[in-house]
C-alpha cells in the first residue's frame, strides 16, 4: 500500500556511490501493482541506473500520463518531484517543465495504451521536437488499469481470456525511428543487464532518448498466445549489441578487438561501448535500422538493444536559443523590459 | 436629395476583396484622420479565408471620441463586384458612394439617394510607369486613398509622413507610393471638386492615445508580465497573439550581450498539448501561458480540471469568436464565459478577467501572471475578437518600474532547511493557498507527487471521504480568497438617482459609453457597472440591490453572465433583465439605446398605471 512508508533502516555495508547515496537513497514508496509485474523491474532497473550514475536524486523530475506504468514513478526516488498528469499527455507537459528548468533530468514515463493510443500524438511530436528527456514506454500490449483490453501494441491475432486482437500493431520504435528520435532502444523487463546499461546510456543522451521496454503484465497478459508474455519474449528476444557505459571521469583501460565493438561519444562525455552481437548492426545508420527492424519483425523476433544512436544530436532548447539561465530563475530585472521601453512602443503605435 | 453633410462625424466603409493588399491602405486610411487629431473607431470585417472572398474595413470617425461601432455607412468606397448591390444598398440616404469608374456601369446599379463619386481607378494604376500588373494591384488602393485625401481634406504632409514612416529606409517604395497618393488625389481634386461635403478637420481630442490592437497589446502585456514560455496553436482569432508576443519578444526579450532568448515559444501539435505544455511550465515555476479561442478551450478541459484541482499556475487568453462549433469564426462574440468559468469534469471554478479594450488587454495580461502565481490557479483573460484583431483607440500603455511579479507562496531550500513544515496541500495561513515547491529545490526536503487524483493535505493519495472533501472546501476558500484579488467592478452613476442599473463587460464599453450619454439626453438615467473579473465581488450584489431593476447586456445568446450572477450572487432572476446582441458583429450604442429604453419607459409606463 502507497501509504506504508519503508523503513529507512538498511544493512551498514551497502554499497555507496560517488555521492554517497545507496541504492535506498533512490527508492519510493512501496508498489501497488501485482505482484510479478514487468513495471516493478523497470521501476528497480531506474533505481540501478540512477545509483550508479551518481545522479542526484532531487534533480530528476519524472513525469507520467495516465495507467499502471504511469503509477511507477511514485515507487523510485522518492526525493524527486513527480507530476502524474493527464492520459497520453506527458510528452507536453514534460516539454513546458523541460522549457521552464534546462538544468533537470526529466524523466517521462508511459505505457502502451498512454503512448501508443490516447498518447500517440503527443509520442510522435515530442520526438520531433527532441525534448531533452528520457522516455521510457512500459508495453505489456494491455490496459491493466481498467481490466485487459488490448492496446495498440498488441500484435494481431493476440489472444486473450476473452478476445482476439484483429488490428495491426502500432511499432513505437520503429515510429521513434521515423520521426526523428535520436536515441532510440528496446529492451525487456526481464533483462536487467541489458535494461541497465540502456537507461543509463539514455540518462546520458541530450535530445530525446525513448526505450520501448516490453513488460508482461502477469494478469492480463502473460497467456502462451500472447507475444507479451515473459516466455514469448525470452523466447524470440534477437539482442543487437550490448552496451557498456564508461562514464566521462572513469577511465577507459580495456581495449576492444576493432570490428566486434562500437564506441560512441555523448555530448555528456560518457562513452558507449557497443558489443556487436550481430555483425550487420550499426546502431548510427538509421534508415538501415528501420530495414533491419522490419525484417526481423517479419520473422516474428523481438529486435532489442540499442537500435540507433545520433551523438551529435541537439535539443529543444538549442533549437529555441533559449538562455542558458533556467528560464524559471529570471525576474523583473531580466524579463521586464520597464516604463521607457514602453513610451517606445507607445510611440510606434502612433 | 440632399448630400449628407458632417464635419469629423460619419461612418466610412471600404468593401475589398480578400487578399488585394487594401487592408495596409485601409490602416493608413484611419492612421491620418488621427493624426489630424480626430478620433477614430476601426473594424475589419473579413471572412474565413485567405483570397477572393469580400472583407470589409469600416471607419467610425467621431469628433466626440465615440469608439463603439455606430451601424449605418455614409461613404462606402466600393471596390468588389461581388457585394456591389448590398454595399450600395447599406448607403445612408444622402450618403456617398465611391467607385471605380474605369469600366461604365448601368445606371441600374446606383441610387438615386446618394451622391456617386467615380474614380477610374485601374485606368490611373495603369499609368504607374514601370510597375508590374501586382504592384498596380496595390497601387490602386493607395490611389483611392488619394482620392479621399482629396475629397475628406486631409492634410497633405500627414499623408506624406505617414507613407514615409511605413516605407522608411526603401525611398523608392516611397516615392512610387507618393506618386499613387497625387493621382488619386488631384483626379478627385479636380474632377469632384465639391462633391464631398463629408470633412475632416484639425483637432485635439486624440492626444496622447494609441492606435493599437488587442492582441499585439496582450502580448505585451504578457512579455511586461514576465511570461517566458508560451505554447500555442494557430486558430483565428488568436493566432496574432502568439505571433506579436514572438515579434515583442525578439525586439525586447534577447539579452543583448549572449543573444540568447530570455523566452521560449512552442507551437505545438494541437490545443491540447498547448496547455500542456503550459502546465508543464507552471509546475516547474516558469510564467506561461497560451491564446487560444472557443473550440481550443473546448479541448482543453481535461487540462483545466487537471491545473485546477493540482493548483498549477497557467494565463490562458481567449479570444472569443462566434460559436457554437466552428460558429462564426472570424466575427466577434462573449460566448465563452460559463465554458471558460467552470471548464472541467467535476466541481471546477475559474478566474476570469474581462478586459475592456487593448490597453486594460495588457494591464490584465500583466495582472493574470501575478494572480495565476498568487493563487496556483489557471486565469483566464476573456477577450474577443473586437478587442483582440482590431486598433482601438486608446490610452497610451503604462508600466510602474517599482511593481514587482508576485510570484506567491514557493517555499525556498533555505526555508525547508530551516525545517519549515512543508504540506503541498497545508493551508497555513487560512487564505485557502498552500506553499509550493519547485523542483529540484532541496536533496532531501519538500518533493512531493502532483496527481490529479485526490490526496491528503501533504500530498499523498487518498480516497478517503473527509479527506477529498477538506481539499475541496479549502479551494472553495481559496476561490474567495481570488474574489479579493481580482480586479473590482466599476460602478459609474446617473446624474441623479436611477431606478435602474446596467452591467456590462469587456468590449461592449464603447457602445456603453455612447449609448450613457444618449440616454441621458433623453432623460432616462441608469446607473452602470462594469465588471471586471469573476470571481464576483460584493459590490456586483450590491448594485443589484441598489437597483429596482438591472439590465445585464452581453454579446451571446444565453445571457452567460447574468445566470453566473444569480448562481453566484443568489441573486433573484426578476430583478434580472438581459440585453443579448450576438449576430458576431459588435454590439452598438444605437441598439443598447433602443432595447434599454425601450424597456425603462414600458415598465415606468406600467408602474404609472398600476
Amino acid at each position: 500500500m502507497t501509504y506504508i512508508a519503508k523503513p529507512k533502516l538498511h544493512h551498514r555495508d551497502i554499497p555507496t556511490n560517488a555521492l554517497g547515496f545507496t541504492h535506498r537513497d533512490y527508492e519510493g514508496r512501496i508498489s501497488t501493482l501485482c505482484a510479478g509485474c514487468g513495471h516493478d523491474s523497470i521501476s528497480a532497473a531506474l533505481i540501478q541506473a540512477c545509483f550508479e550514475l551518481s545522479i542526484e536524486p532531487h534533480r530528476v523530475a519524472k513525469l507520467s500520463g495516465i495507467g499502471c506504468s504511469s503509477k511507477t514513478p511514485d515507487y523510485f526516488l522518492g526525493q524527486s518531484h513527480g507530476f502524474n498528469s493527464v492520459h497520453g499527455r506527458m510528452p507536453s507537459v514534460l516539454t513546458g517543465a523541460n522549457l521552464a528548468n534546462r538544468d533537470l533530468i526529466y524523466l517521462g514515463v508511459s505505457g502502451d495504451g498512454d503512448s501508443a493510443s490516447i498518447g500517440i500524438g503527443q509520442f510522435a511530436h515530442a520526438m520531433r521536437r527532441g525534448v531533452n528527456m528520457v522516455y521510457v514506454c512500459e508495453n505489456n500490449g494491455v490496459y491493466g488499469l481498467t481490466k485487459g483490453q488490448f492496446s495498440a501494441t498488441a500484435d494481431k491475432g493476440s489472444k486473450s481470456k476473452t478476445a482476439v486482437n484483429h488490428d495491426a500493431p502500432i511499432d513505437l520504435v520503429s515510429m521513434a525511428l521515423v520521426l526523428g528520435a535520436s536515441f532510440v532502444a528496446r529492451s525487456f523487463s526481464g533483462d536487467k543487464k541489458q535494461l541497465v546499461p540502456l537507461l543509463k546510456a539514455a540518462l546520458s543522451h541530450r535530445g530525446v532518448a525513448v526505450l520501448d521496454v516490453i513488460s508482461p503484465c502477469v494478469q492480463f497478459n502473460n497467456n502462451p498466445q500472447s507475444t507479451k508474455s515473459y516466455d514469448f519474449v525470452r523466447a524470440h528476444n534477437e539482442a543487437v549489441n550490448r552496451i557498456d557505459v564508461i562514464e566521462s571521469k572513469a577511465e577507459i583501460t580495456v581495449d576492444y578487438a576493432p570490428g566486434e565493438v562500437v564506441t560512441v561519444h555523448q555530448h555528456d562525455g560518457s562513452l558507449l561501448k557497443l558489443s556487436k552481437l550481430q555483425a550487420d548492426y550499426d546502431p548510427r545508420d538509421r534508415a538501415k535500422a528501420m530495414a533491419y527492424l522490419q525484417e526481423h519483425h517479419a520473422r516474428g523476433e523481438v529486435v532489442t538493444g540499442l537500435l540507433f544512436l545520433d551523438p551529435e544530436a541537439e535539443d529543444l532548447h538549442a533549437a529555441l536559443g533559449t538562455t542558458k539561465l533556467p528560464l524559471n530563475q529570471l525576474g523583473e530585472r531580466e524579463l521586464c523590459p520597464g516604463s521607457k521601453a514602453l513610451a517606445a512602443v507607445n510611440d510606434s503605435y502612433r | 436629395m440632399t448630400p449628407m453633410a458632417a464635419v469629423n462625424d460619419f461612418v466610412v466603409k471600404f468593401a475589398n476583396v480578400n487578399g488585394s493588399g487594401s487592408a495596409s491602405a485601409n490602416e493608413l486610411f484611419a492612421r491620418c484622420i488621427l493624426r489630424m487629431g480626430v478620433p477614430v473607431a476601426s473594424r475589419n470585417i473579413f471572412p474565413s479565408n485567405i483570397q477572393g472572398l469580400p472583407t470589409w474595413y469600416e471607419v467610425r470617425v467621431s469628433g466626440e471620441g465615440w469608439l463603439g461601432r455606430r451601424g449605418g455607412v455614409d461613404l462606402m468606397i466600393a471596390l468588389n463586384p461581388q457585394t456591389w448591390d448590398s454595399d450600395v444598398a447599406e448607403i445612408e440616404p444622402g450618403g456617398y458612394l465611391l467607385y471605380d469608374s474605369t469600366k461604365p456601369m448601368p445606371a441600374s446599379k446606383f441610387r438615386d439617394d446618394i451622391v456617386v463619386l467615380g474614380v477610374p481607378l485601374t485606368a490611373l494604376s495603369n499609368s504607374l510607369e514601370g510597375t508590374i500588373p501586382r504592384e498596380r494591384q496595390l497601387l490602386r488602393n493607395v490611389i483611392y486613398l488619394g482620392a479621399l485625401s482629396a475629397l475628406l481634406g486631409f492634410e497633405p504632409e500627414v499623408v506624406e509622413n505617414l507613407i514615409g514612416k511605413q516605407f522608411k529606409g526603401k525611398d523608392k517604395l516611397i516615392a512610387l507610393n507618393m506618386k499613387s497618393i497625387a493621382l488619386g488625389h488631384d483626379y478627385a481634386a479636380e474632377q469632384l471638386a465639391g462633391a464631398c461635403a463629408l470633412k475632416v478637420m484639425r483637432s485635439d481630442k486624440v492626444g496622447e492615445r494609441i492606435f493599437i490592437g488587442g492582441n499585439d497589446a496582450a502580448a505585451l502585456g504578457a512579455v511586461y508580465g514576465g511570461a517566458t514560455v508560451c505554447a500555442w496553436y494557430p486558430i483565428t482569432p488568436s493566432t496574432s497573439l502568439a505571433e506579436a508576443f514572438m515579434r515583442h519578444c525578439k525586439l525586447l526579450r534577447v539579452d543583448k550581450e549572449t543573444g540568447e532568448n530570455k523566452f521560449a515559444i512552442v507551437q505545438a501539435e494541437d490545443e491540447i498539448a498547448a496547455i500542456g505544455t503550459v502546465i508543464g511550465a507552471g509546475w516547474n515555476g516558469a510564467r506561461s501561458f497560451t491564446a487560444t479561442s472557443g473550440p481550443g478551450i473546448s479541448l482543453m478541459q481535461e487540462f483545466f480540471g487537471l491545473a485546477y484541482f493540482a493548483e498549477i499556475p497557467a494565463v490562458v487568453f481567449d479570444i472569443q469568436r462566434g460559436g457554437p462549433s466552428t460558429g462564426m469564426p472570424t466575427r466577434t462574440q462573449q460566448s465563452d464565459i460559463m465554458l471558460a468559468a467552470y471548464a472541467s469534469h467535476g466541481d471546477t471554478k475559474h478566474v476570469l478577467l474581462f478586459p475592456e479594450d487593448p490597453r486594460e488587454s495588457f494591464e490584465f495580461a500583466s495582472i493574470a501572471f501575478d494572480l495565476a502565481e498568487r493563487l496556483q490557479t489557471p486565469v483566464f483573460v476573456m477577450m474577443d475578437l473586437d478587442i483582440g484583431m482590431n486598433d482601438w483607440l486608446c490610452q497610451p500603455l503604462s508600466w510602474d518600474d517599482s511593481r514587482r511579479y508576485d510570484r506567491g507562496k514557493i517555499m525556498t531550500a533555505d526555508e525547508l532547511e530551516a525545517g519549515r513544515d512543508f504540506g503541498r496541500y497545508l493551508d497555513v495561513d487560512g487564505d485557502g493557498i498552500p506553499y509550493r515547491t519547485l523542483p529540484g529545490t532541496h536533496p532531501t526536503r519538500g518533493a512531493y507527487f502532483t496527481r490529479g487524483t485526490s490526496r491528503d493535505r501533504y500530498a499523498r493519495y487518498s480516497e478517503e471521504g473527509a479527506v477529498y472533501v477538506d481539499n475541496m472546501q479549502r479551494l472553495l476558500r481559496k476561490f474567495d480568497t481570488a474574489a479579493t484579488l481580482v480586479p473590482a467592478p466599476l460602478r459609474r452613476n446617473a446624474s441623479e438617482t436611477a431606478r435602474f442599473g446596467a452591467i456590462y463587460y469587456g468590449s461592449t464599453a464603447p457602445a456603453m459609453d455612447e449609448a450613457l450619454a444618449r440616454l441621458e439626453a433623453q432623460g432616462l438615467h441608469l446607473d452602470t457597472l462594469r465588471v471586471r473579473a469573476f470571481p464576483f465581488s460584493d459590490a456586483v450584489t450590491d448594485f443589484i440591490h441598489d437597483h429596482e431593476q438591472v439590465f445585464v447586456i452581453e454579446q451571446n445568446r444565453d445571457s452567460q453572465l447574468l445566470k453566473m450572477i444569480v448562481n453566484e450572487c443568489a441573486i433573484d432572476p426578476a430583478r434580472l433583465i438581459a440585453v443579448l446582441h450576438y449576430d458576431g458583429t459588435p454590439i452598438t450604442a444605437r441598439f443598447i439605446v433602443n432595447s434599454v429604453a425601450e424597456r425603462m419607459t414600458l415598465l415606468g409606463r406600467k408602474e404609472a398605471a398600476e
